[in-house]
């Protein structure tokens, strides 16, 4: 997989270095920009309000 | 090298890399929550404290003894700066309009439709136990009579803890005016506070109940 996506990437070693670093730092910012903000409620210690019907997730 | 060979090893391969990106991702998830959700509360803390500071300098001067009529915050913004002397005497948190996620996510909330701070029923506050800066990660070390000061536009009201419990999560009877029973008519400003209980779990809620024991009026409340 990653040495795949290593002889795909473009020019010299240090070159693809630079771009792996790049897309690493990308996938990190996708991560906690947009992926772990939305998985976050649904963990337990994320539910800290009171529910009068335990099936809704809204709050009340 | 036979065939069959290279073919079980790419599928090893494949499926160790696999596994080391699964672990990669659930470590940043872990520096997320302890660490970056942490962060930006903080932040958002420093914002909510610039505006509502602002708010309390824009207020009219009283110099009646009778505290100004509350006016209902939009959602979001700051309510009122919280202080528990037993948790810290740096501890000091603004709490903000409303329990959605978001607004959680930025300090304690107020339950919109309970009571606004000081005024007669239950002013009721929901906040963190854990991750996004863990405002009540301690709150099981308050003890009866322990005080809860509110800081809110104008006065400031000093609330003393009356009792702790630890409920199931659907147990809204606690938000109630007069904490428990439905249809009383309130006749003291009580505080609730409410957090998730165990500290890293979600199957209790840690309530902590108080009443109003002292309001000051004033420009430096």
């Amino acid at each position: 997989m990653y040495a795949a996506l290593w002889r795909v990437l473009p020019g010299s070693n240090a070159v693809k270095a630079a771009v792996a670093v790049a897309l690493f730092l990308a996938f990190v910012g996708i991560l906690f920009l947009w992926v772990f903000p939305a998985v976050q409620p649904l963990l337990p210690f994320d539910q800290i309000t009171l529910e009068s019907e335990p099936t809704s997730s809204a709050a009340p | 090298m036979s065939k069959s060979g290279n073919v079980a090893r790419t599928l090893a391969r494949t499926t160790a890399e696999t596994l080391v990106t699964g672990g990669v991702v659930v470590l940043l998830f872990a520096v997320y929550l302890v660490f970056w959700s942490d962060v930006q509360t903080a932040a958002a803390q420093v914002d909510l404290r610039d505006d509502f500071k602002q708010q309390v300098a824009a207020a009219p001067v009283t110099n009646s003894a009778a505290p100004p009529a509350p006016v209902r915050p939009s959602a979001g913004s700051g309510v009122a700066v919280m202080k528990i002397p037993r948790l810290g005497d740096d501890w000091s948190w603004v709490v903000v309009e409303g329990v959605s996620n978001e607004q959680l996510a930025r300090g304690p909330g107020r339950f919109p439709e309970t009571a606004l701070p000081g005024q007669v029923g239950n002013f009721a506050v929901a906040g963190h136990r854990a991750t996004h800066g863990e405002p009540f990660a301690h709150i099981d070390r308050v003890r009866e009579g322990d005080k809860i000061i509110v800081e809110a536009i104008g006065s400031t009201y000093t609330y003393v803890v009356t009792s702790t419990q630890i409920v199931p999560p659907t147990e809204v009877g606690v938000l109630y005016s007069v904490p428990g029973k439905p249809n009383a008519r309130p006749r003291k400003a009580r505080i609730t506070i409410v957090t998730c209980h165990p500290r890293w779990g979600s199957s209790e809620r840690l309530i902590v109940h108080g009443k109003l024991a002292e309001t000051r009026t004033g420009k430096e409340a």
